[in-house]
C-alpha cells in the first residue's frame, strides 16, 4: 500500500503527497539538473561541469562567464521551459479529453500558434525586413492562434458531445488547413524570413536571449502553479462527465478553464521555442508511466520529463553534427513519432 | 447516386471530359499575362514567337497538361486507398505517402546533388513506397488488426515524422530550401513539359493497370470474406492496387509535389455520381481530379496577384472543410 502525507495550506488547497512520486520527482530533478550543467558545458567549446558551476555562482574565469552567460544559458532556459510548458499543456488535454493520442500537436493548436507567428512575421514586417511593432506582441499572437484553433476544433468536432475520435480527426484536419495558412503567409512574406520562419515551425531555441527568458519565465511559472493548483479538478475530468457532475462538479467551467490552461501554455512554449513536436504527447504518457494517472503528481513529473526531453533535443541538435545546428524538434518528432507509433500499437 | 444507368453515366463521362478540355483552354488562357483565346490558338497554328505565343507553348501548356496528369493520378490514387482500406478518409495526404515521396527527393537533393528528372522520379516512388509500408503495417498492428481508425493516426504520424526530418534536413541547408519550399508546398508553375513527358510513362501504366482492376476492386468493396470466398486471392490484389497508388503518388510528388485533399475530395464526388462500382468510379476519379486541380490551380493564380499561392496551399483550403464534414459524419459509417 501507498503511503500519503497530507498537506493542507488553507481551507481551498490540499494535497495528498504520495512518497513514490516524490521520490520519482527527485530523482527526475537530479537528471534534469544533470543535462542542465552538461548541457550548458557542451558546446563548441567544452567547460566542464566544476567550472560550470562555477560560472553559474559568479567565479569562473572571464571567458567561461561569457560564453554561459550570454549564449548558453537563455536558450537553455527557453527550452527548460517550453518543455515544461508543453509537457503539462499535453498531460492537461489528455485528462480533460480521456484521450491518450491528444496532444497539443495532434489537436491542431501548435500549427495553429504557427500561422499566426508567420503571419506576424508577414503583416508586421516593413520594406527592410524589420518588424513594425515590438517583438513582444510574438507570444500574443502565437497564444492567440493556439486559442482560435482550439476553439474552432472544439467547436467543429461538437455534435452531441465530443467523442475522442471525432476530436482527434477534426484536430488532424485543422492542423493540414493550418499548416497550408502557413506556408501562404511563408511566402508572402519577405524571402529572407522563409528560412527563419522554416527553423521556426521545427522547433528551435536557437538565438533564445535574456530578453526571452523574461518573458518567458514569469507566463510559464504562473499557469504551471494554476495547473498544479487545478490538478485536483482534472482528478474528477477524469472519472467522466456523469461523475464528475453529480461530484458537484460544474464540468463547462472547469473544462474552459483547462482548455485554456492547456492553449496558454502551449501559446507561450511556442512562441519562443517554435513549434517543438511531441513532447506534448510522450512526456505526460512517461510520466503515466512512472507515477500513475493522479494529476497532483502527474504534472510535476510530466513538467520535469519534458524540461529534460527538450534540453535533451537542443543538447543533441547542436552538438551532434557541429558545426551545423539541427534544429531540437527534428530529434523530439525522431523520438515521438515512433513513440506515437507504438502507442497505437499498445491501444489496441 | 445520380447517374443510374449506364448509358447515363457514359453521357456523364463524356461531358465530363469535354469540361476537362475546356479548363485546359481556361487555364492556357487566363494568367498574370493577358492572353486572349485568339492568341492561344494562334500559337499553336501559327506561332511568331511573340512574347505571348512563347508564354503560351513554354509556360501555359505544360502547366494545363501536368495539372491534368497529377489532378487525375492523385484522385485514382485516393480511390484506390479507399477500396483497399475501407476508410473514406484514405489519401496519398492524408497518409504520409505524398511526404515520404517529398522526404527521399529532398534528402537526396541535399546529400548527394541529384538533379536528373528520371532520379526525382525513382526517388519519389521508393519514398512513397516506404511511407505506405510504414503505415500499412503499423495501422495493422495490433489485435483486431486494420481499423479505419488506427490506419489514419498511423498515417498521420507517419506524416508528421517525414515533416519534420524533411525540415530538419532544409533548415541545415537553407540554399536547398529556397529551391524547394514553393515544390514542397505543392506546386505546378515553372515546371516543363520534360518533367511530364518523365512520368508519363508510368501514369500511362497505372491508369490503364487501375481501370483493368477494376473489376477486381469491386469484388473487394465487398469485404475481404466476400471476396476470398468469391475465389479471389485478396492479398495479390491488394498489393497490385499498392503498387498503382505508389506509381500514382509517387509520380504525382516527382512533378507536382506533395498536393493534398484531392484523393479525398474526388472519390467522394465520383461515387455520389456513379456509384459504387468502381469500373465508373475510377475514370470518373480521373476526370475530376484533372478538373479540380486545373480549377484549384487557375485560382491560385488570382487570389494574391501578382504572386501565386502554391496549389497545394489551396487544396488544402478547400479540402478542409470537406474532410471535417466526413469526419463529423463518422469514418466507420458505410
Amino acid at each position: 500500500m501507498r503511503k500519503y502525507i497530507a498537506l493542507r495550506f488553507s481551507k481551498n488547497i490540499s494535497f495528498f503527497l504520495d512518497k513514490k512520486a516524490i521520490i520519482v520527482q527527485f530523482l527526475l530533478l537530479c537528471c534534469a539538473a544533470a543535462v542542465f550543467i552538461i548541457s550548458t558545458g557542451s558546446g563548441e567549446m567544452y567547460i566542464s561541469p566544476q567550472n560550470v558551476l562555477k560560472a553559474l555562482f559568479g567565479s569562473g574565469s572571464e571567458m567561461e562567464n561569457l560564453v554561459i552567460h550570454s549564449f548558453r544559458l537563455p536558450r537553455i532556459f527557453v527550452a527548460l521551459f517550453a518543455g515544461m510548458s508543453l509537457a503539462v499543456a499535453g498531460a492537461i488535454l489528455q485528462g480533460m479529453i480521456r484521450n491518450p493520442l491528444a496532444s497539443p500537436d495532434i489537436l491542431g493548436l501548435t500549427a495553429g500558434a504557427s500561422v499566426f507567428v508567420v503571419a506576424f512575421f508577414a503583416i508586421f514586417s516593413d520594406k527592410n525586413n524589420s518588424l513594425t511593432i515590438s517583438i513582444h506582441w510574438l507570444p500574443l499572437a502565437a497564444f492567440l492562434g493556439a486559442t482560435i484553433t482550439a476553439l474552432l476544433v472544439y467547436k467543429l468536432a461538437w455534435k452531441n458531445g465530443i467523442t475522442p475520435m471525432r476530436l482527434v480527426l477534426v484536430g488532424i484536419g485543422m492542423s493540414a488547413f493550418m499548416q497550408a495558412g502557413t506556408t501562404l503567409f511563408m511566402l508572402l512574406g519577405p524571402i529572407y524570413r522563409a528560412s527563419q520562419a522554416n527553423i521556426w515551425i521545427t522547433g528551435t531555441v536557437y538565438g533564445a536571449s535574456w530578453e526571452h527568458v523574461k518573458m518567458l519565465f514569469p507566463w510559464t511559472m504562473i499557469l504551471l502553479m494554476i495547473s498544479f493548483v487545478s490538478a485536483r479538478h482534472m482528478n474528477i475530468q477524469e472519472l467522466g462527465d456523469e461523475l464528475a457532475a453529480s461530484a458537484g462538479v460544474s464540468l463547462q467551467k472547469q473544462r474552459f478553464v483547462l482548455l485554456a490552461l492547456s492553449t496558454a501554455l502551449t501559446g507561450g512554449a511556442v512562441a519562443f521555442a517554435g513549434g517543438i513536436g511531441f513532447v506534448g504527447l510522450m512526456a505526460p504518457h512517461m510520466a503515466r508511466r512512472l507515477v500513475g494517472s493522479s494529476f497532483g503528481a502527474l504534472l510535476p513529473v510530466a513538467a520535469l520529463l519534458g524540461a529534460i526531453l527538450v534540453m535533451l533535443a537542443d543538447l543533441i541538435g547542436r552538438t551532434l553534427f557541429a558545426p551545423l545546428e539541427i534544429p531540437a524538434g527534428v530529434f523530439t518528432a525522431a523520438v515521438g513519432a515512433p513513440y506515437f507509433i507504438y502507442l497505437l500499437y499498445k491501444n489496441k | 447516386m445520380l447517374l443510374k444507368t449506364d448509358r447515363n453515366r457514359l453521357v456523364g463521362f463524356i461531358f465530363f471530359v469535354l469540361l476537362l478540355l475546356v479548363s485546359i483552354g481556361i487555364s492556357i488562357v487566363y494568367g498574370y499575362t493577358d492572353t486572349s483565346w485568339k492568341t492561344a490558338i494562334e500559337a499553336f497554328t501559327n506561332n511568331n514567337g511573340s512574347n505571348e505565343h512563347i508564354i503560351i507553348e513554354t509556360v501555359r501548356l505544360p502547366r494545363a497538361l501536368i495539372a491534368a496528369a497529377v489532378g487525375a493520378s492523385l484522385a485514382m490514387a485516393g480511390a484506390l486507398m479507399q477500396a483497399m482500406t475501407k476508410n473514406p478518409l484514405a489519401s496519398p495526404g492524408l497518409f504520409g505517402i505524398n511526404v515520404g515521396a517529398g522526404f527521399f527527393i529532398v534528402l537526396f537533393v541535399s546529400l548527394f546533388h541529384v538533379n536528373s528528372l528520371q532520379a526525382f522520379t525513382w526517388l519519389a516512388f521508393i519514398g512513397a513506397a516506404l511511407a505506405a509500408a510504414v503505415v500499412f503495417v503499423i495501422g495493422s498492428l495490433g489485435r483486431e488488426g486494420m481499423t479505419p481508425l488506427k490506419l489514419t493516426l498511423a498515417g498521420a504520424a507517419v506524416a508528421a515524422l517525414f515533416s519534420s526530418l524533411t525540415q530538419g534536413i532544409l533548415t541545415a541547408n537553407e540554399t536547398a530550401l529556397d529551391q524547394v519550399l514553393f515544390w514542397l508546398a505543392g506546386s505546378i508553375s515553372g515546371r516543363k513539359l520534360e518533367m511530364l513527358l518523365a512520368v508519363l510513362p508510368y501514369f500511362v501504366i497505372a491508369w490503364t493497370g487501375a481501370i483493368v482492376f477494376a473489376k477486381k476492386v469491386n469484388v473487394l468493396t465487398m469485404g475481404d470474406d466476400v471476396a476470398r470466398g468469391l475465389g479471389q486471392r485478396t492479398e495479390l490484389v491488394k498489393l497490385g492496387m499498392a503498387v498503382l497508388v505508389v506509381l500514382l503518388a509517387g509520380g504525382a510528388v516527382a512533378v507536382a509535389g506533395p498536393i493534398g485533399f484531392i484523393g479525398i475530395i474526388v472519390p467522394h464526388f465520383a461515387r455520389a455520381l456513379v456509384g459504387i462500382d468502381y469500373r465508373w468510379v475510377l475514370p470518373y476519379c480521373g476526370v475530376l481530379g484533372g478538373i479540380l486541380l486545373i480549377v484549384a490551380d487557375v485560382a491560385a493564380r488570382y487570389i494574391i496577384m501578382p504572386q501565386e499561392v502554391p496549389v497545394g496551399v489551396m487544396t488544402a483550403f478547400i479540402g478542409t472543410p470537406f474532410f471535417i464534414y466526413i469526419a463529423r459524419r463518422g469514418i466507420l459509417a458505410k
